[in-house]
């Protein structure tokens, strides 16, 4: 137990850091103890209750053994659609226990989770550090045996003799499949310590000028306008100033961070150092989802190698310019990609959604002027610096300047990373993906909206109109939409934080709605209901997750109403459709039953 | 600096950055809320002082008032009164058995908002309540999650958190710690049987002392005392 004294000395002793802490106890033990609580509650003056505050809150912090082997599946629309139910029976035949349980011997434990960023190639697992992709049952069949016979689950993904920290380590484990490339992204051979000189010749003005006048909005989907946030970033007063990085790509259906982590690195890091740079700020946090763990030593690498080449650290280029990026990794929380929640998750703590204003460009990481960005944002900033504004703004619309990274899955031929010009219509990336027989596509994921095809095809994606924020899944007509609306719908009452009320009671029971419409016990007045209720929600709520939990529901009730109406029932009878009589009775014939037989022994 | 807003047509002039929910008590406009209490800071969690400022409905302790801004109280009203019968069917809140009644912010914001029955289906949850420390019950069927124990009470020699929360979502329940719990002064449990709004946080060994008629909202509505003050 020295060590963790050792530990939290490491880690200065810092509330702040608790996390890292939890997150380094649990990869030495397995999972944090109630010794390690109370001692780490004494350590940082908490009470241990303060501890177990932020351990449950987190997806991925245990606070008992996992199992010698954790498991966890992505349950999502996509893996449903993939073989997902015949892959999670096939493990839990082959593990000896149900979801959400360890097996006797305490070999394996097998756990749910949300969407892992890898949809294009699901059913998709991790096990214990690394993942395995398009699995069917017979794959996790082969890697339970392995591991029963003793093999680690790198060796079974092929990658034990690599080294984590290599360039091409996370390709071995999961694909890329950039399908369309273009101007803006991966592109090879860059020379970033001519661009990081070329960064310091300028003035911060002058380079907040010219992201400016590159019409560059932020990518992450609200669509801020990038130069103006770092402008009100070099105006604000603060002691320190702190850039960060949100790679907490938690929307279900995408997953272009990861490949641009995967394969441009240097274009993100370059674009913190530009928002450094922008800001006067000396510190960066790359917050990088758990989720996404086999990527972070090679992440360390290239931080300590461009450490050593000075395009980072105490004087960059000899420039006088200071400006250092840590890692902060996450703990499985999809909140926790509202720039406020990231921020407190930054700081340790709960990945509770503040309340604004103050706006953390005033008032963010430790109170102090902070400015968050996407990956995505801070990538194609790196090619601003490089090709200019009116190189960037001659691509695209006029409001929606440049390209972006679709993240598409679903039902079509070729899913993948595509870089589309802002300004594409629906059906021109529906013909270059190669959807059959497409009827839905829902734009942004589960906060976004579920268009219809037929209606919305020459829509257009720019900020006024199908303004993705980078996750496209298409569902043919063959889908069940509202099992999809259920999964949604369900994904975010696991997800809410529950700190306001709007958002963790109402969204269970727009839950319980869902399930009534499609058992076909609901009438007309349950989907008023659903949709009273649901724009009570998106009123009412603290943060963009409350505000959008209803989505799901409400745009499918707007495009495909039909699809709901046919499963309604008929209003008739001195019962109402939603009472179920035969599971009210059940209790009673269980009564009767122990009671007769009682009478009969 | 001094700026003008209109509250439901009504012109009012105020500080900038002032609270918008007090600047409406200030000017004879009630707007209840359950986590807020005025000159602590501000929690967000109730959302039940939902207005509309320029259009967009805002929770209203959330709002520093700006030049120009037009607040409608009224029409969001319905809005505040589902937020309200949300929190009847999330807990178990039977106002004739709780000692807290006629003392309780649910229950008179609940009359306030014209509330009858909630719209939202009872869901009668199973919720575990605390009884080990020597001096408070929790009695988490009543709670309604708004934070201010977790924000406001500390350990008066530590400083640390004597309230937390424990899980999230739909699962958040409020715990305490027992040994911090037991330190705490008599005067420091009545602070905190106070401060919460419903009858969750409880001092042992007391209970019904005010006779009905004479309970706290009984002598005086909570409208009252936001718009006139405490002290009569």
């Amino acid at each position: 137990m020295s060590g963790l004294q050792e530990l939290m000395r490491r880690h200065g002793n810092d509330r702040a850091r608790l996390i890292d802490m939890l997150l380094e106890i649990q990869r030495e033990a397995g999972y944090v103890d109630d010794q390690a609580i109370q001692r780490l509650a004494e350590g940082l003056n908490l009470s241990p209750l303060e501890v177990r505050e932020t351990i449950s809150f987190y997806h991925f912090i245990h606070d008992r053994p996992p199992g010698r082997h954790t498991i966890w599946l992505a349950d999502t629309v996509i893996a449903r659609m993939n073989g997902y139910k015949e892959v999670r029976k096939a493990l839990e035949e082959a593990c000896g226990c149900v979801f959400g349980q360890v097996d006797a011997s305490g070999s394996f434990g097998l756990f749910d989770t949300n969407c892992i960023g890898l949809s294009d190639q699901e059913p998709a697992m991790m096990v214990d550090d690394v993942v395995f992709t398009r699995l069917t049952p017979e794959r996790v069949r082969r890697i339970v045996t392995g591991l029963r016979a003793g093999r680690s689950a790198q060796s079974l993904a092929a990658v034990k003799d690599r080294d984590p920290t290599d360039s091409d380590f996370a390709a071995q484990l999961a694909s890329s499949a950039i399908r369309q490339r273009g101007p803006v992204f991966f592109s090879p051979d860059r020379d970033y310590p001519a661009l990081v000189e070329k960064l310091v010749t300028l003035l911060p003005e002058e380079l907040i000028a010219r992201v400016v006048d590159s019409g560059l909005r932020g990518r992450g989907g609200a669509g801020f306008p990038t130069g103006l946030k770092w402008r009100l970033g070099r105006e604000a007063e603060g002691a320190e100033k702190y850039v960060i990085c949100n790679a907490d790509e938690g929307e279900p259906g995408t997953f272009k961070d990861r490949v641009l982590l995967m394969e441009s690195p240097e274009d993100v890091l370059l674009g913190m150092i530009m928002a450094g740079w922008a800001l006067g700020a000396r510190h960066g946090i790359l917050y990088l989802r758990w989720e996404y763990g086999y990527l972070q030593a090679r992440l360390q690498r290239l931080l300590e190698e461009w450490q050593q080449a000075r395009l980072l650290g105490a004087d960059i280029l000899g420039q006088g310019f200071a400006f250092d990026i840590r890692i902060q990794k996450g703990a499985g929380a999809y909140v926790c990609g509202d720039e406020t929640a990231l921020i407190e998750s930054c700081e340790g703590k709960r990945g509770t959604p503040r309340v604004k204003p103050p706006y953390p460009i005033e008032e963010g990481y430790l109170g102090m002027p902070t400015c968050v960005n996407n990956v995505e944002t801070l990538a194609a900033a790196s090619r601003i610096l490089e090709k200019g504004a009116s190189w960037f703004r001659a691509l695209g619309a006029p409001e929606s300047t440049g390209t972006r990274l679709l993240s598409v899955s679903g039902d079509c031929d070729r899913p993948g990373i595509y870089e589309i010009e802002w300004g594409v219509s629906l059906n021109k990336v529906l013909r270059m993906v190669g959807a059959v027989d497409p009827l839905a596509v829902q734009v942004s994921g589960p906060s976004g909206e579920c268009v219809s095809v037929a209606r919305d095809g020459e829509r257009v994606f720019c900020y006024s109109d199908l303004s993705c924020n980078g996750s496209l899944m298409i569902f043919d007509r063959k889908r069940d939409l509202l099992e999809v609306v259920e999964e949604f719908t369900r994904f975010f009452v696991d997800e809410s934080c529950g700190i306001c009320v709007p958002c963790r009671a109402g969204g269970v029971d727009l839950l319980h709605k869902i399930r009534l419409v499609r058992a076909g016990r609901a009438t007309r007045r349950d989907l008023d209901d659903i949709r009273q209720w649901g724009a009570l929600m998106h009123a009412t709520s603290r943060c963009g997750l409350g505000t959008t939990a209803a989505k799901p529901l409400l745009t499918t009730l707007d495009r495909f109403p039909e699809r709901y109406e046919a499963l309604l029932a008929p209003d008739e009878g001195p019962l109402l459709p939603s009472f179920d009589r035969e599971a009210a009775l059940e209790a009673h014939r269980h009564a009767h039953r122990i009671l007769t037989e009682d009478a009969s022994s | 600096m001094s700026v003008n807003i209109t509250i439901d047509g009504l012109a009012v002039r105020a500080d900038a950055g002032d609270t918008l929910v007090d600047v409406a008590a200030d000017n004879g406009v009630y707007i209840p809320t359950l986590c807020y209490q005025r000159g602590r800071p501000c929690l967000g969690t109730c959302r039940v002082c939902s207005v509309r400022v320029n259009g967009n409905v805002m929770a209203a302790c959330t709002v520093p008032v700006a030049d120009g801004m037009e607040v409608e109280v009224n029409d969001p009203a319905d809005m505040r009164k589902a937020l309200v019968e949300l929190l009847f069917a999330e807990g178990n809140h039977n106002c004739p058995s709780c000692e807290k009644s006629g003392r309780c912010e649910l229950q008179v914001v609940g009359y306030e908002v014209g509330m009858m029955v909630s719209r939202f289906p009872y869901r009668f949850p199973l919720r575990d309540r605390e009884t080990r420390p020597k001096k408070i019950w929790l009695e988490n069927d009543r709670c309604i999650f708004c934070q201010r124990c977790v924000e406001f009470v500390r350990d008066r020699e530590t400083g640390r958190r004597i309230f937390s929360i424990d899980h999230r979502g739909s699962r958040s329940r409020i715990v305490m710690d027992v040994a911090l719990a037991d330190r705490m002064s008599d005067q420091q449990v009545r602070e905190a049987a106070e401060l919460c709004p419903v009858g969750c946080i409880l001092q042992k060994g007391l209970g019904y002392n005010d006779p009905i008629g004479r309970r706290r909202f009984e002598v005086r509505r909570l409208r009252q005392r936001v718009l006139e003050g405490e002290g009569q």
